[in-house]
């Protein structure tokens, strides 16, 4: 029973992926088989939260050999959480596809990608390996590989070219670091990893590997000043695809460097703070300046992104029970944020032609709805009460306070406050002003927003007001779940009931 | 004296492959990666361990092998690590080659259109 749980969230997508493979010819049958075995994805991922916030950490080893030596699976309420918004965020962009995505990607089998690369992202929060990790990045790497180029236009290809190269690079620095680790300490489970590293004699060999994951870890999270590639390709892609990179793929690298720093090298944490507390200011900072400079709405967003990994790595860095617990709600109201906004500028664009603040406008004249659901996810990111965004930059702050980061708490607040400015410009340009005289090259068009489009948007949004008002019950949980992570005790004897196994 | 040898290999793959990545031409960014992911894969091998003539195989009457041994299971990690990159190089090689085409150019300094 226990092992069904574990292997559901990742049996389902693979699965659906196989099944949509071998219905190819029917383009129907692609869009709404997605849509069901996303909402199976979402049930089965509620599930695995259920059982582990009611009977703590599950963990199995597939192939029936012991830990450290099996194939380890395990969920702890972090890992839980994360598969159930990664679900949703499959359900939601699942809808949203059906309309977004033309007959010739479906026919190019976009659906099938977009599985395979849902059962990585979820690979990735249940393995209990750090090898097994490297592989499912790689899933979910080369899925992402195929999404991102899949169109063949230029831009696509362009920023395909520099997303793919400095994802590669990343991986190499993660292997490398396995196999350094893996010859030094003689075990990759995590858990395991956890146990050796206590009291670990040679610690130089330690932080020099564990500064290899780090640099891995942050060019996937986009952390600075390793986030080139973030802006430079996720405008390219349709709006699905940039939505469900945009809410996602960042987060894995962010939930990679909580796991890491929190279980495996809590006893060298001391050497890492303060690099970690210096690049999450500077990544807030940076990112929020080049947001500040763009004109499109996707580029905006896509610095937005950067900015506010900036807030996750920072309430990572402050290493409390309470910034933890702030770093798994800021991650959680993020994804679904974010998501939903590069949906939003996924209408904007079907329903204008473009998402070039320049040439579109009087959005609140003409899509008065539209404006609303624009509105939740744009104040909740720039943190205005009552909506998540503003519990979760609270926690933030307040957990900074507690330790007398004053430098960390301005610069959060500071960067809140140009993140509004962001989100007032798009609101100002996009929906108040009005819609500007056709220029030569380019006449905006206002097409009907099909239903699939505004739903999970509206989904999403009812999400982030939920979280906002009745923010309690999942402050609860990430505090629950901080707990697990502060003291891993339960994790590692879950893991290995033996207590460690020797080489 | 071969695990001196590999080290100093590994460097020198590593420091190949870093060189062509900071070139100009979408081709050595191609073989900067190759060379990157087959140092790593190298260096996964030799920190597990090197040891000649000793297979990980258990005798007939016991049931542990009978210590030293090698030590499987980088070789195993190795392998599916080069498999992956091997599927991940063979993706990039082909999306480099529509990015030519599209674009024009093999000078990585036109590829800016996506970072204005």
């Amino acid at each position: 029973m226990n092992g069904l749980v574990l292997v559901l969230p990742l049996l389902i997508p693979l699965l659906g992926a196989i099944l949509l493979l071998g219905f190819a010819r029917s383009l129907r049958f692609q869009r709404v088989g997605t849509v069901v075995i996303a909402s199976l994805l979402m049930a089965a991922a509620g599930w695995l939260v259920y059982e582990v916030d009611c009977k703590g950490v599950i963990a199995i080893q597939i192939g029936d050999w012991a830990a450290p030596f099996g194939i380890t699976l395990v969920a702890d309420r972090l890992g839980a959480i994360m598969v159930a918004v990664s679900a949703l965020m499959g359900l939601a962009v699942g809808i949203f596809s059906i309309a977004d995505i033309d007959d010739d990607r479906v026919k190019k089998k976009f659906f099938p990608v977009f599985f395979v690369l849902l059962f990585g992202v979820n690979g990735a929060f249940l393995t209990g390996d750090l090898f097994n990790l490297y592989v499912w990045f790689e899933v979910m790497l080369i899925s992402s590989f195929v999404l991102i180029g899949l169109g063949g236009k230029k831009d696509e290809l362009e920023g395909g070219i520099k997303y793919v190269s400095l994802n590669l690079f990343s991986s190499v620095l993660f292997l490398a670091a396995v196999g350094i680790l893996y010859g030094e300490v003689g075990t990759l489970n995590m858990a395991d990893l956890a146990v050796k590293l206590e009291n670990y004699p040679e610690v130089n060999l330690i932080i020099s590997t564990s500064m290899l994951l780090l640099v891995a870890f942050c060019i996937k999270a986009a952390v600075f000043p390793f986030f080139f590639w973030l802006p430079a390709s996720y405008h390219t892609p349709p709006a699905a695809v940039s939505a469900i990179f945009a809410g996602l793929l960042t987060k894995v690298g962010v939930y990679a460097l909580i796991r890491s720093q929190t279980l495996i090298f809590r006893p060298i944490f001391d050497e890492v703070q303060v690099i970690l507390i210096w690049l999450a200011i500077i990544t807030m900072i940076t990112g929020v300046l080049g947001a500040a400079r763009h004109f499109e709405m996707r580029r905006i967003l896509s610095f937005h992104i950067v900015s506010q990994i900036g807030y996750m790595v920072l309430a990572l860095a402050f290493m409390t029970p309470l910034a933890l617990a702030a770093a798994i709600f800021y991650v959680v109201h993020h994804i679904i944020v974010k998501t939903n906004l590069f949906l939003v500028s996924g209408i904007v664009l079907h329903k204008k032609g473009t998402s070039d603040l320049a040439l579109v406008g009087g959005l609140y004249k003409s899509a008065p709805l539209l404006a609303a659901l624009f509105f939740i996810p744009a104040f909740s990111l720039g943190g205005i009460p009552p909506l998540s965004g503003f519990w979760a930059k609270f926690a933030v702050v307040k957990s900074g306070l507690e330790i007398g980061e004053w430098i960390a708490v301005g610069a959060a607040l500071a960067v809140g406050v140009l993140t509004l400015f962001s989100m007032t410009k798009i609101w100002g340009e996009a929906f108040w002003k009005a819609q500007p005289k056709p220029t030569a090259d380019f006449t905006a068009t206002d097409r009907p927003t099909p239903f699939v489009m505004i739903a999970p948007v509206v989904l999403l949004a009812a999400a982030t007001l939920f979280i906002g008002l009745y923010g309690n019950g999942l402050f609860a949980f990430s505090e629950r779940a901080a707990e697990q992570l502060f003291d891993n005790r339960e994790y590692i004897s879950t893991v290995l009931p033996q207590g460690g196994g020797t080489k | 004296m071969i695990e001196i040898m590999l080290a100093l290999f590994i460097g020198l793959l590593f420091a190949c492959g870093l060189y062509c990545l900071l070139r100009r031409s979408l081709v050595k960014l191609v073989f900067g990666l190759i060379l990157l992911s087959q140092g790593a894969n190298l260096l996964v091998f030799t920190a597990g361990g090197l040891l000649a003539g000793r297979p990980p195989l258990i005798a007939k009457d016991s049931i542990i092998p009978t210590a030293p041994v090698a030590d499987p299971l980088p070789q195993a990690m190795v392998l599916t690590a080069i498999v992956i990159g091997f599927g991940l190089v063979a993706f990039f090689v082909a999306l480099v080659h529509r990015a030519h085409e599209a674009v024009g150019t093999d000078d990585i300094n036109s590829f800016d259109q996506t970072d204005k």
